[in-house]
C-alpha cells in the first residue's frame, strides 16, 4: 500500500501511509485508538475506498472495490468480534461465507474450484440432503485444521465452543476461502495466556506455509514476541516501520504515543482505617441461558481497596458484576453494602446508595449511542437536582455538568450535540467514568475498564481509579489483563467456572499461578483473607 | 457505472428536510401512474384535489376538521414509537374513546356543559387508554408482541361499536340506521368556524404538551433512553415495565381523545364506521414527521388535505374512493424507501 490517504468529514484517518507485507512474514500494526489502523485495514479489505494512494499485490496494481474483491485477491480478515452464526455448525459457518460470494458463478478457492454454490444453497434448505453433501466439507475442514494446528470439530455448533475455538473457526474460515494475507484484529484480546501461546504457534505454522499475517495489537509484549517487523501509526500518519530485533518496548511505546510512558503507576498505601464496604456471601446466579454462572461466590472489599478479579471471559465475571449492580437476580446468597443487605434491591436503589458500575460494553450498556453527550452525562443523575427541576430537566444544569466533565476528564469532543457513538473509545470511557465517579461512590464495579483503549487513555483511566481508591472507595476490578490486575489490585481473586479459586494478596500473586488457576488448575495456596 | 451506498458519518441537517419532501413528491408521482390507469389526467386530478382541500373556506375548514384527529392520534403513536412500542392499535383506541364519550353523552348529556365536557374528555382518554393498557400489560408481564395485540384489539373495538349502534344504543327514531340518537346540545363540542370545533384547541394543547414531555421532561428522557437503548435504561435504573404501561396508556388515551372529539364535535352521535381509518393514517403521519410533534402538525394538515381532496375527486371526477388510499400508500412507500437516503449517501462512480 503506497501513499494511502483517507479523509472523513473533519479528520484525516490515514495520511499518505505506506505499508507492505512480505511473503511469510508477521507484520505487526501498532498504534493508539484512532491512529488509523482500522481504517487502513478496512481499505485493504475493501470496506472503504482510499481517497489517494495505490495498492499492489504481488507487484500488480489493484483496486479493491468491495470486500468480495478483497477475498478474491486472497486477503482475509479475522475480526475481533467473531462473525459466526451461533446455532450453526463449524462447517456450515465456514461454507456460509462462500455461498454469500456468488450464487451462480463458481468461486476460485486457491487452485480448487467450487462449482456447486447454487446447488449448495438450495441444499441448505433441505437438511436431510445436506447431511450427505456436508461430509466432504467436514473432511476438508478437518484436514485444513490439522495442517495449521487448528483442531476443531466440524460438526460442533458454535455456541458449544470456547472463545479460543471460535477464533480457530474464524481463522479456518478465512483460510478456507484461500486467503494468503491474513489480517488479525487484536486476536489475543479474548484469549488466556495459554491460548495465546497456542495461537502464536499456529501463526508461525501459517507463515511457514507461505501465508503473510498482519497482526493488529495494543499489547507491546505480544508484538515483540510474535512479529518480524512492526509498523507504527500515530494520528493517521506513518511513524515508521522497524524490524522487531532493532527495537525495544520502550522505543515502541515512544513511537506510539510520541512521548515516554510512565509504566509504573504511583500506588500509595491507604493509611486510613479500613472498613468492610462490600460483603458477598455464597452468591449464586444464572446466566442468560439459565445455567448456573455463579456457584457460590464469597468475598469482601474494604474501603480504599481494589479487589481484582482475574479470569477468562465467560467464567461468571459479567454475571457477578450484573448481580452486584442489581441488573441480574441473585438466586441465593447475600450482598451486604456497609453492613446492610441489598440483595433484592433495585438498580435505582443501589445507584442511590453509591454503587457505580462501569460495564464492559460501553456503547451497548453504559451509554446511549444515538443521544448526545449531555443526555449521556445525566443518565445516572437525572433524577436529582440541579439537573432535575420538578418534572423537567434543567438544560443549563446539564450544560454546566457536561462542561465540567469534559474539562475534568480531558474529553475530546468536537460538538456536544453530536451523538456519542461518534466519539473514540477512550473519550467514551472518559465520559462514562466522569459520570460514574460523580458524587463519590462508595463502591465502584469496573469491568474491563481499559479494554480496547490506547496506552494514553488506559493510563488515564488507571490513574482516575487509583485516585478513587485513595479517596477511600472500594473498587472491584474485573479484567483479563494480568499486568493490569497486578499493578492495580491490592488483592486478586481468580474466578473459574463461577467459583472463586483463590484470593491472593498482591505480594503473593504471580502471573504463572494466576494463569494456571484461570485455566481451572488448583494451585496450592493459602487462602488469605484480610480480617 | 456503479452505484455505491455509503453510510453517513455525519448527516447534514438538510437531509432531514429534503428526504421527506422528496419522498412525498415521489409518492405523488407514483400515485399519478394509478390515476393514469384510472383514465384521468393526474395533473388535473391533483389540481382538483388542491381545490377540494383549500379552494374555498369551507374546503379549508374541512381539511382542518380532518387534521384534528390525525394530530391527536399521531402524537399518541409517536410517543409509543419513541420507546419502540409499535402501537398500531390507534384505530381501536380511537373507537374506544368515541364509545366512552358517547356513553357519558347519552347518560349524562342533560347536565350543564361545564360539567359534562370534562367528564367526556376524561372518558375518552380513559377508554382509549384502557385499550392501550391491555396490550401494555400483556407485553410487560407476558412478553406478548404488541404489534399483534394492538392490531387485534382494533377489531374488538370496531365490533364493539357496531354492537352498540346496532343494539343497545340504537336510536329508536333512526329509521333502522346503525347510529345512536343525536347528543344533547350541552354534550357537543362548541363550533368555532363552519365545522371546525374546539377539538382544534385540544390538538394544539396536545402538541405543546407532548413536545414538553418528550423533549424537556424527565419522563420523556426515560422514554428516549429506553427507546434508543433498553440495556442502558435498565442500567440507569429506569423502570422500563412501568414506562411501557404508562406510555401505552398515554398513547391510547390520545387516540381516545381524538375519538371523543370526532363524535362530540363532528358527527354528534356514534355511528357505524365513522372513522375513515384515521388510526392507520396517523401512523403514516407520525412516521413522516419523524415523531417530531411540531413537524406532525404540518404533515397531519397535509394528510387532512389529501383526505378531503380525495373525497373531492371521488365526487367530481367519478373516481373510486380507494384512490385516496392508493395515493396514501404510494406516499408511505416512498417515505419508507426514502429512509435509505437519510442513512446513506449515494455515490456514482465510473
Amino acid at each position: 500500500m503506497k501513499g494511502i490517504t483517507k479523509r472523513f468529514p473533519g479528520l484525516v484517518a490515514n495520511n499518505k501511509v505506506d505499508f507492505d507485507v512480505k511473503v511469510g512474514e508477521i507484520h505487526a500494526l501498532l498504534g493508539e485508538n484512532g491512529a488509523g489502523k482500522s481504517t487502513l485495514m478496512s481499505i485493504l479489505s475493501g470496506f472503504y475506498q482510499p481517497d489517494e494512494g495505490e495498492i499492489f499485490i504481488n507487484g500488480q496494481k489493484v483496486r479493491i472495490k468491495s470486500p468480495r474483491e478483497s477475498i478474491e485477491l486472497g486477503i482475509g480478515m479475522v475480526h475481533q468480534h467473531f462473525m459466526l452464526v451461533e446455532t450453526h455448525t463449524v462447517t456450515e459457518n465456514i461454507i456460509l461465507g462462500l455461498r454469500e460470494q456468488s450464487l451462480f458463478t463458481s468461486v476460485k478457492k486457491g487452485s480448487k474450484v467450487l462449482s456447486h454454490n447454487l446447488l449448495f444453497s438450495v441444499l441448505m434448505l433441505f437438511p436431510h440432503i445436506k447431511k450427505l453433501d456436508i461430509t466432504k466439507f467436514n473432511k476438508e475442514i478437518t484436514d485444513l485444521g490439522e495442517l495449521y494446528g487448528l483442531p476443531v470439530d466440524p460438526e460442533a455448533r458454535i455456541w458449544q465452543l470456547t472463545v479460543g475455538e471460535q477464533q480457530r473457526v474464524e481463522i479456518l474460515k478465512v483460510l478456507y476461502r484461500g486467503a494468503k494475507i491474513l489480517i488479525m484484529d487484536e486476536p489475543t484480546a479474548v484469549l488466556t495466556p495459554q491460548e495465546t501461546k497456542e495461537l502464536f504457534k499456529t501463526l508461525k505454522k501459517m507463515t511457514a506455509q507461505g501465508h503473510s499475517i498482519i497482526f493488529i495489537s495494543h499489547k507491546l509484549d505480544e508484538v515483540m514476541a510474535i512479529s518480524d517487523r512492526i509498523t507504527v501509526l500515530r494520528a493517521g500518519t506513518l511513524e515508521g516501520t522497524v524490524s522487531t530485533d532493532s527495537i525495544d518496548k520502550r522505543g515502541l511505546a515512544r513511537m506510539m504515543v510520541g512521548r515516554d510512558i510512565i509504566t509504573l503507576l504511583d500506588k500509595p498505601a491507604v493509611t486510613e482505617e479500613k472498613k468492610e464496604i462490600l460483603q458477598v456471601n455464597n452468591l449464586k446466579a444464572f446466566n442468560d441461558k439459565g445455567m448456573e454462572a455463579l456457584k457460590g461466590v464469597s468475598f469482601s472489599i474494604y474501603s480504599g481497596e481494589i479487589l481484582g478479579i482475574a479470569g477468562v471471559a465467560g467464567n461468571g465475571q459479567n454475571e457477578l458484576s450484573e448481580v452486584l449492580a442489581g441488573l441480574r437476580r441473585a438466586v441465593s446468597g447475600k450482598i451486604l453494602l456497609c453492613g446492610e443487605n441489598i440483595t433484592g434491591t433495585s438498580v435505582r436503589e443501589r445507584i442511590d446508595r453509591g454503587v457505580s458500575y462501569i460495564p464492559a460494553d460501553r456503547l451497548g450498556v453504559g451509554l446511549v449511542p444515538n443521544l448526545d453527550a449531555k443526555d449521556n452525562a445525566i443518565l445516572k443523575g437525572y433524577r436529582k437536582p440541579p439537573v432535575s427541576e420538578g418534572p423537567f430537566l434543567s438544560n443549563s444544569a446539564m450544560e454546566k455538568l457536561v462542561n465540567k466533565m469534559i474539562e475534568d476528564y480531558e474529553i475530546k469532543i468536537a460538538d456536544k450535540s453530536f451523538p456519542v457513538r461518534l466519539l473514540s473509545g477512550g473519550n467514551l470511557q472518559k465520559l462514562l467514568l466522569a459520570r460514574e465517579l460523580l458524587g463519590e461512590p462508595g463502591l465502584i464495579i469496573a469491568v474491563y475498564p481499559v479494554r480496547g483503549l490506547d496506552i494514553g487513555a488506559a493510563e488515564f483511566v488507571h490513574k482516575v481509579l487509583l485516585k478513587q481508591r485513595e479517596r477511600g472507595a472500594s473498587i472491584l476490578l474485573i479484567s483479563e489483563d494480568l499486568d493490569e490486575l497486578l499493578t492495580m489490585s491490592d488483592r486478586i481473586a481468580v474466578i473459574y467456572e463461577g467459583k472463586i479459586m483463590s484470593i491472593l494478596l498482591i505480594e503473593d500473586a504471580n502471573k504463572e499461578s494466576i494463569g494456571l488457576m484461570m485455566a481451572g488448575t488448583e494451585v496450592v495456596t493459602e487462602e488469605i483473607l484480610k480480617e | 457505472m456503479e452505484l455505491k451506498f455509503e453510510k453517513h458519518l455525519f448527516k447534514p441537517k438538510w437531509v432531514d428536510y429534503a428526504v421527506p419532501v422528496g419522498s412525498i413528491i415521489m409518492g405523488l408521482l407514483l400515485g399519478a401512474i394509478f390515476l393514469l390507469c384510472a383514465g384521468v389526467n393526474p395533473l388535473e386530478a391533483y389540481r382538483e384535489m388542491l381545490h377540494g382541500a383549500f379552494g374555498t373556506m369551507y374546503a379549508f375548514s374541512e381539511t382542518v376538521v380532518k387534521t384534528i384527529p390525525l394530530i391527536l392520534i399521531g402524537l399518541g403513536v409517536a410517543v409509543a414509537f419513541r420507546m419502540l412500542l409499535w402501537n398500531i392499535g390507534a384505530e381501536g383506541q380511537f373507537y374506544m374513546g368515541a364509545i366512552g364519550a358517547t356513553w357519558v353523552a347519552l347518560s349524562m348529556g342533560h347536565l350543564p356543559a361545564i360539567k359534562v365536557l370534562p367528564l367526556m374528555l376524561l372518558a375518552g382518554f380513559l377508554f382509549g387508554g384502557l385499550w392501550g393498557l391491555i396490550p401494555a400489560l400483556l407485553k410487560a408481564y407476558g412478553g406478548a408482541n404488541e404489534i399483534i395485540t394492538t392490531l387485534m384489539l382494533n377489531y374488538v373495538a370496531i365490533n364493539l361499536c357496531d354492537y352498540l349502534v346496532y343494539g343497545p344504543w340504537k336510536d329508536p327514531e333512526g329509521k333502522g340506521f346503525p347510529l345512536t340518537k343525536q347528543f344533547a346540545e350541552g354534550a357537543c363540542l362548541p363550533l368555532l368556524y363552519k365545522r371546525i370545533h374546539v377539538g382544534v384547541y385540544l390538538a394544539l394543547i396536545a402538541i405543546v404538551l407532548i413536545y414538553l414531555i418528550i423533549n424537556k421532561s424527565k419522563w420523556g428522557y426515560e422514554i428516549r433512553v429506553t427507546g434508543e437503548n433498553i440495556k442502558a435504561a435498565n442500567y440507569a435504573g429506569i423502570n422500563v415495565i412501568r414506562n411501557i404501561v404508562l406510555v401505552m396508556i398515554l398513547s391510547g388515551g390520545m387516540a381516545g381523545i381524538a375519538g371523543m372529539a370526532e363524535v362530540l364535535g363532528l358527527t354528534h352521535r356514534l355511528q357505524h364506521g365513522f372513522s375513515p381509518g384515521y388510526g392507520y393514517t396517523a401512523i403514516i403521519v407520525a412516521w413522516l414527521a419523524r415523531l417530531n410533534p411540531l413537524a406532525m402538525t404540518l404533515v397531519a394538515f397535509l394528510f387532512g388535505a389529501l383526505l378531503v381532496g380525495g373525497d373531492q375527486i371521488q365526487m367530481s371526477m367519478n373516481l373510486p374512493g380507494s384512490m385516496t388510499g392508493i395515493i396514501q400508500g404510494t406516499i408511505l412507500f416512498s417515505v419508507l424507501g426514502g429512509e435509505i437516503f437519510s442513512q446513506y449517501r449515494i455515490k456514482f462512480r465510473k
